[in-house]
């Protein structure tokens, strides 16, 4: 049973939004992905989301009862997951047509309540004492530890967040796209050191939601899923095994390589979260593109910017397009578009993408292999 | 050293006891008794063997610096402190917990990666947090 991705849309404006709350950017997405499917929420009978409002809310306001739901929530990689698990239900006959809907008032904060993270937890005993102030100051930690083992260095910590900017500056939707340099990257204000602010994603309102079925159900433009892989490491960045290498990178992206039956070269296309600068090195090292330590030149020799032979991150990513909160679904969006031939900075004749996504800091992490060819 | 608006962590059963050695000025870890592994955070079990057979011991206090960033955007109770290094510190028992670091100008040329440490201790309500300082000591 092939599955693929029947339709992928965006809420219809990113960024700053505080005029609609967080189930309005859920519902504008859901009802924009049917439409790009050219299905009705009659066709759908599974809703698949993270957080608040969940899929019982989702499907509610839809008007859909649904037949099997899940609520996997494990940060920014969770629609990634949900598209996996959609995948492994409708081959298992408990659904045929799933919508995975994500919106976040992440900016704005409309009706997003923030979930508090009490001083007993794991984080409030034994990370927040030490005045952690979310992802710039925890998803950071890894770095210094990685530049010293592999001899990054700061110049090529930034030409990530430079080679980014030049496809946001292709793409009329990324939030930010006039280009910059490396000395504007390191003359920009200090957030976390090393972490200068334009090596950290933005803070965006803003939705996508997809709608994931079999190919025979599908209307116009399957993007089919070869492969996935799913993994976690520690809860709490403090206890990631190694700080220089993610073991949920490279164990999802295993899985998917291995269910998709593909090798690097097959790969025209590539999407890896980005919260943070770090984080493509670690992802073209920790699923195998590149060997340890040559991820960083890799990027400042140009081979992930436009023209170069693996291009990465296409919208702009986290650093320069958009950074809800919880990525994924901005990263698997882009992909589609790859794929279908309709991306602002359309990479010619990809024919298959691969996206990594991350949750909370290291923490989980879930690989997608997407064609537009049927495997 | 007293730092009363920072945030206090608040004791749970299984990690009473490290709260506990905190408040004594030790610095108490787990250890299993079937794999001779030591493990952090506090657990039930050993996350190494899946052995029970834990028991808690005193860990040296003297560690090295794995890896940190300088915050320059204080988080609450934080405020005076100027840029501050968050840390993550490996004990000589081979376990790694985050940490301040305290005792020495944050600059990163003060702060070169496997630098030598040892633990102090930070009263903070009624729970004592484990800081660390260069080994050497205070350089003020």
């Amino acid at each position: 049973m092939n599955i693929v991705i029947a339709g992928a849309a965006e809420t219809d404006e990113l960024g700053k939004l505080p005029h609609m709350s967080t189930a309005q950017l859920h519902l504008q997405a859901a009802r924009n992905a049917l439409a790009d499917a050219g299905m009705t929420k009659d066709d759908i009978d599974g809703v698949a989301t993270v957080g608040v409002p969940g899929p019982i809310q989702i499907a509610h306001a839809l008007g859909v009862t649904p037949a099997w739901l899940d609520g996997t929530g494990v940060g920014g990689s969770s629609f990634l997951f949900h598209v996996r698990h959609a995948a492994a239900a409708i081959r298992a006959g408990l659904c045929t047509t799933v919508l995975v809907t994500h919106g976040e008032s992440g900016r704005s904060r409309v009706g997003a309540p923030r979930p508090a993270l009490g001083p007993d937890s794991l984080i409030g005993q034994f990370e927040l004492p030490y005045g952690v102030l979310g992802p710039p100051t925890m998803f950071t930690l890894t770095a210094l530890r990685y530049m010293k083992e592999t001899g990054l260095t700061h110049e090529q910590l930034a030409e990530v967040a430079v080679a980014q900017r030049r496809w946001a500056h292709l793409n009329p939707r990324a939030m930010f796209q006039d280009l910059i340099t490396v000395e504007d990257v390191l003359a920009s204000r200090m957030v976390a050191y090393p972490f200068h602010l334009l090596e950290c994603c933005l803070v965006t309102d803003g939705g996508g939601a997809l709608i994931v079925t079999t190919e025979e159900r599908a209307r116009r433009s399957p993007v089919h899923l070869l492969g996935s892989g799913e993994s976690a490491e520690s809860p709490i960045i403090s206890q990631m095994e190694d700080f220089t290498t993610s073991a949920a990178f490279r164990r999802s992206g295993e899985a998917a390589f291995a269910e998709a039956g593909i090798s690097h070269d097959d790969v025209d296309h590539l999407m890896i979260y980005d919260a943070f600068a770090h984080v493509p090195v670690y992802g073209l090292e920790d699923l195998g593109f590149v060997k340890r330590g040559e991820a960083g030149p890799f990027i400042a020799e140009g081979h992930t910017s436009p023209g170069g032979r693996l291009p990465l991150n296409t919208n702009g990513g986290g650093l320069s397009y958009t950074h809800t909160g919880m990525y994924g679904m901005f990263a698997i969006q882009e992909s589609v578009r790859q794929l279908r031939g309709e991306a602002a900075a359309q990479v010619p004749g990809a024919e298959i993408s691969v996206v990594l996504g991350n949750g909370g800091m290291f923490a989980s992490a879930a690989t997608l292999v997407l064609s537009n060819h049927r495997p | 050293m007293t730092a009363s608006h920072k945030p206090v962590p608040k004791p749970t059963p299984e990690t009473q006891p490290f709260w506990d050695g905190t408040a004594e000025g030790r610095l108490r870890i787990q250890r299993c008794r079937a794999c001779a592994r030591h493990y952090f955070y506090p657990r039930p079990a050993c996350p190494h063997c899946g052995s029970d057979d834990v028991v808690w011991v005193t860990a040296s206090g003297r560690a090295t610096l794995y890896s940190y960033v300088i915050s320059h955007r204080p988080a609450p109770g934080f405020e005076d402190d100027g840029p501050y290094a968050i840390a993550v510190v490996e004990l000589e028992e081979g376990v790694r917990m985050m940490t301040n670091i305290v005792g020495v100008e944050i600059t990163p040329q003060n702060l070169p990666l496997d630098m030598a440490l040892r633990v102090v201790f930070e009263r903070r309500g009624d729970v004592h947090v484990p800081l660390f300082e260069p080994a050497g000591g205070p350089v003020r």
